[in-house]
């Protein structure tokens, strides 16, 4: 569904992506591994185009988007959840929802109603401002806005950070069932190797700028030498 | 005054932003009609105050009245979309002088289609400056919008064939149609500029306070509080700027053309950069983004200087003195308010008014536990 072929993105001089490939398979969760500054992050911006790759290309169904602006690629089917909640602070939880299927002719407001269900917590904060949320809420929220936008690929950018483990593993069995259900194609970017393999079918460790291994999550969750050099358990 | 404020303040709630009780929540299915509703209940507040007050009043009410459209214009810019503008007086200009120019040279009637072409001709400027304006932010829009202000009264000098020149241009106050002097009678046809004045503004505020509620509105607001959170949400940013823009100048329009025929002369003297930041100061001292903080701020640009004037002049100060005490203490209030209650008036009555709801909710909260 998603391919990125080649990609190298630069900060200014900086090299942030060296040459980096991978594919996103529908149904399937793809992991992207990897320690502190080794551009998984920048991998994710630039897959959604917050950030333009100095060479490469990104694919969806076969077709070239790596030059669409953001909002058209939004369109086509690409919900990014960005690091750092990305939630609208001054509007309600229900105008956050309501700007998730914005852009969808014939969008009904009703369809919240879905979110509310996956994330129960979430209906009775409805009408209060998102900044009055908890960081697990705040990430429940912007999974379920991105989730309205009906995409076929959904990124997710540390989506534990900060949260308890009970907060991650709720929000990660709700992707994992969606994806199984629905086809959903997801790019998990993560720090935490260990709970992220636990719900990935592939990973894909990243250090430098560069993919280092690729493989499916049991083999690199077995693999002791990879864990000990680059995911740290 | 306040009878009308209070009115507004009803209809206005929902447009600041601010999340609802139980009881408003039922209501908002019909909230156009509710701000309808509350919207015709100010006008015959207005109504009966030009009953009330002598031709003074009318003169006041007049001129709130073409503020009005366009500080609500602005707030709708600056506050909910995050956009600065200081040019807003310029788009006024446009309005204006349209509404002059026209007026000059034939007999349109309705009015409302002299109105309507100054929208237009406000709007198509503002489309101008709101797609040059999508490209830049903060003290570089306020420089860009400044060099509008500054440059536009310019225009209509260099035109002077066309605008009047520094003269500038009469505007014969179009005359009240048949059927209001025979409704009127003779005493309230006097009233006729600021009736008809208030029925344009609040028309205006109508529009707007659904406007910000609807979808576009919550654009505009996911664009000032997170440019990267609205464009991942499939928000087009530039579209979204450009077009608070043009609805901002549209608006402004309509308070020029207001202008044009409540002081009857459009030259470059009247519409100054000054009238520019009144329209901001009004809106930062009303509450930013607020419909009603731009009503309220309104309200103290027409009755704040009169007021001062007067007194001063009862007081003894000589007559130049006392015109300069408006400017003076419009920029002490300002301070004033930026230091202690920098949300302006409504932002800060609604923050009191809402940690007292909260207390009480404690208090009978702990009250119900022992």
């Amino acid at each position: 569904m998603l391919e990125v072929r080649d990609v190298v993105t630069t900060y200014g001089p900086v090299l942030a992506l060296d040459g980096v490939s991978l594919s996103v398979p529908a149904g399937r969760i793809t992991a992207v591994l990897g320690a502190n500054g080794a551009g998984k992050t920048t991998l994710l911006r630039t897959v959604s185009g917050l950030v333009r790759p100095k060479a490469g290309a990104v694919e969806l169904d076969g077709k070239d988007i790596t030059r669409l602006p953001v909002e058209a690629m939004v369109q086509r089917g690409m919900a990014h959840v960005p690091e750092g909640r990305g939630v609208i602070a001054e509007l309600t939880v229900a105008e956050n929802l309501k700007l998730g299927g914005l852009f969808r002719k014939g969008a009904k407001d009703s369809e919240a109603d879905e979110v509310y269900d996956l994330f129960p917590a979430l209906r009775e904060r409805r009408d209060r401002s998102a900044h009055t949320l908890s960081g697990g809420e705040r990430q429940m929220l912007v999974v379920g806005r991105a989730l309205l936008a009906r995409p076929r690929v959904l990124l997710l950018d540390e989506p534990s950070l900060g949260l308890a483990p009970r907060v991650v593993a709720q929000i990660f069995g709700i992707v994992r069932d969606l994806v199984d259900r629905t086809g959903l194609a997801v790019l998990l970017v993560e720090q935490n190797a260990k709970s992220a393999l636990s719900i990935a079918d592939t990973g894909v460790v990243l250090n430098l700028g560069r993919v280092v291994a690729t493989d499916s999550a049991d083999a690199l969750a077995a693999d002791e030498q990879l864990r000990h050099a680059f995911l740290g358990f | 005054m306040t009878d009308t404020s209070e009115k507004a303040s009803t209809k206005v709630t929902p447009a600041g932003g601010g999340s609802g009780g139980g009881a408003l929540a039922a209501l908002t299915r019909s909230r156009g009609l509710r701000h309808l509703a509350l919207v015709l209940a100010a006008y015959v507040g207005i109504v009966l105050l030009l009953q009330l007050f002598g031709d003074f009043r009318d003169t006041q009410l007049a001129t709130m009245a073409y503020f009005v459209p366009a500080a609500a214009g602005l707030t709708l810019l600056t506050g909910v979309n995050g956009q600065i503008s200081l040019g807003h007086g310029a788009l006024m200009a446009v309005g204006a002088y349209t509404t002059a120019a026209i007026l000059d040279r034939a007999d349109l009637t309705p009015f409302i289609l002299v109105v309507l072409a100054s929208v237009a001709a406000a709007a198509v400027v503002g489309l101008l400056v709101g797609v040059a304006a999508a490209r830049l932010h903060g003290p570089y829009l306020a420089g860009a919008t400044l060099a509008l202000a500054v440059g536009l009264p310019g225009i209509a000098i260099y035109f002077g064939d066309l605008f009047g020149g520094e003269q500038g241009l009469r505007v014969r106050p179009p005359d009240p149609p048949a059927w209001f002097e025979d409704l009127a009678g003779g005493d309230l046809g006097r009233t006729y500029p600021a009736l008809l004045g208030w029925a344009l503004a609040l028309s205006v505020l109508w529009f707007l306070s659904n406007l910000v509620t609807s979808r576009y509105g919550r654009q505009w607001r996911a664009v000032r509080d997170d440019e990267v959170a609205a464009s991942l949400c499939g928000i087009d940013l530039g579209r979204a700027r450009v077009l608070a823009f043009v609805v901002s100048a549209a608006c402004a329009g309509v308070g020029g053309a207001l202008l044009a025929v409540t002081s009857r002369l459009v030259a470059p003297t009247s519409v100054t950069l000054v009238l520019s930041l009144y329209l901001l100061t009004a809106i930062v001292l009303g509450g930013l983004g607020s419909l009603l903080g731009a009503v309220l701020g309104s309200a103290i640009l027409a009755f704040l200087p009169t007021v001062l004037t007067n007194r001063a002049l009862d007081s003894g100060l000589d007559s130049a003195a006392a015109a300069n005490l408006a400017p003076m203490v419009f920029g002490l209030v300002l301070v004033v308010v930026m230091l202690a209650a920098p949300r302006g008036i409504v932002g800060t009555t609604r923050i009191a008014l809402l940690s007292r709801k909260l207390k009480k909710q404690r208090a009978a909260a702990l009250a119900s536990r022992t």
